[in-house]
């Protein structure tokens, strides 16, 4: 009985519509909370009395930065999960998440560039979070070119989730980057839920934007899931109801 | 005005922005192109079967 679950989330044809009727319902809360966040971050938030207006940067980098770890985590999750239980829709997942991971480690990196010129004085450094970020996407990358060299969908399942769990320790050191080392990038001033080092006025909008980017990759993966699992199933006969002809 | 100046730091915020905002508009419309083609490839591969049998 208590498999039962676990049984449906394996069947394509049930993940297929599930994904399908639970889109909207990720993507319209996501829309709202990131268009109230940006009127919060933008206008509503008093600037900063070291940083000016410059710091409202953070409203669209850290949100970036988390999805770009968040993200790797359900995709080596999902790869783990694949792997060991041989499960097809659990690769789905994890195929679904590498091109949203890369794309937004990229504006994270991206945005941080900008946010990094005018504080510390330079756009690039050799630093630890920095560097340990700039993997993550040389392994999102990594993870997406070994997918697209190979042409048994089986094989490339498999060979890439070695991939992304083997990556998956790349997560703490840029976690930990901060504290470990000496580095240009401020400590967590959010993330930490004893005592934010903002007024609400600030952090408000900040995780209402850290809500929203990650409602926002729930739509997205699930539309992105209804592909995979597609493209994982030879002629099954769900397939004509369920894309319609 | 004064917004959009951001206090001397209008070149540095307004790109990021847009940035991030180029990224989520682009994960929309890639997401939509996988899956459009992910169907009209699985619809494809249904037909060929159809003839076949």
């Amino acid at each position: 009985m208590a498999w039962t679950w676990f049984h449906r989330f394996g069947s394509p044809p049930h993940v297929y519509r599930l994904a399908a009727t639970l889109t909207p319902w990720f993507a319209w809360p996501a829309g709202i909370l990131i268009v109230a966040a940006l009127y919060g971050g933008l206008v509503l938030a008093p600037p900063d009395y070291q940083q000016g207006d410059g710091y409202r940067i953070v409203y669209v980098h850290a949100p970036s930065a988390w999805m770009s770890t968040m993200v790797y985590v359900v995709m080596a999750s999902s790869a783990a999960i694949g792997l060991i239980w041989r499960m097809k829709v659990a690769h789905a997942v994890a195929a679904s998440c590498a091109p949203i991971g890369a794309s937004f480690t990229v504006a994270a990196l991206a945005t941080g560039s900008l946010w990094g010129r005018p504080m510390w004085g330079t756009y690039w450094e050799w630093d630890p979070r920095l560097t340990s970020e700039l993997l993550l996407l040389f392994l999102y990358l990594g993870y997406m070119g070994l997918r697209s060299a190979m042409d048994d969908m089986q094989r490339a399942d498999r060979v890439s989730a070695v991939l992304a769990i083997v990556g998956v320790v790349n997560v703490p050191i840029i976690h930990y980057s901060v504290t470990w080392w000496n580095s240009l990038h401020q400590a967590p001033s959010v993330m930490k839920l004893a005592k934010p080092a903002m007024p609400p006025s600030m952090y408000v909008p900040l995780l209402m934007m850290l809500a929203g980017f990650t409602l926002f990759f729930g739509a997205i993966v699930l539309m992105r899931l209804r592909g995979e699992v597609l493209k994982r199933e030879r002629a099954a006969s769900w397939i004509r109801e369920a894309v319609g002809s | 005005m004064e917004f959009l100046n951001m206090g001397g730091y209008a070149r540095y915020v307004w790109p990021s922005y847009a940035i991030v905002l180029a990224v989520v508009v682009l994960n929309i419309f890639w997401a939509r192109r996988s899956l459009a083609r992910s169907q009209a490839e699985a619809l494809r591969r249904l037909q060929i079967r159809g003839e076949e049998s």
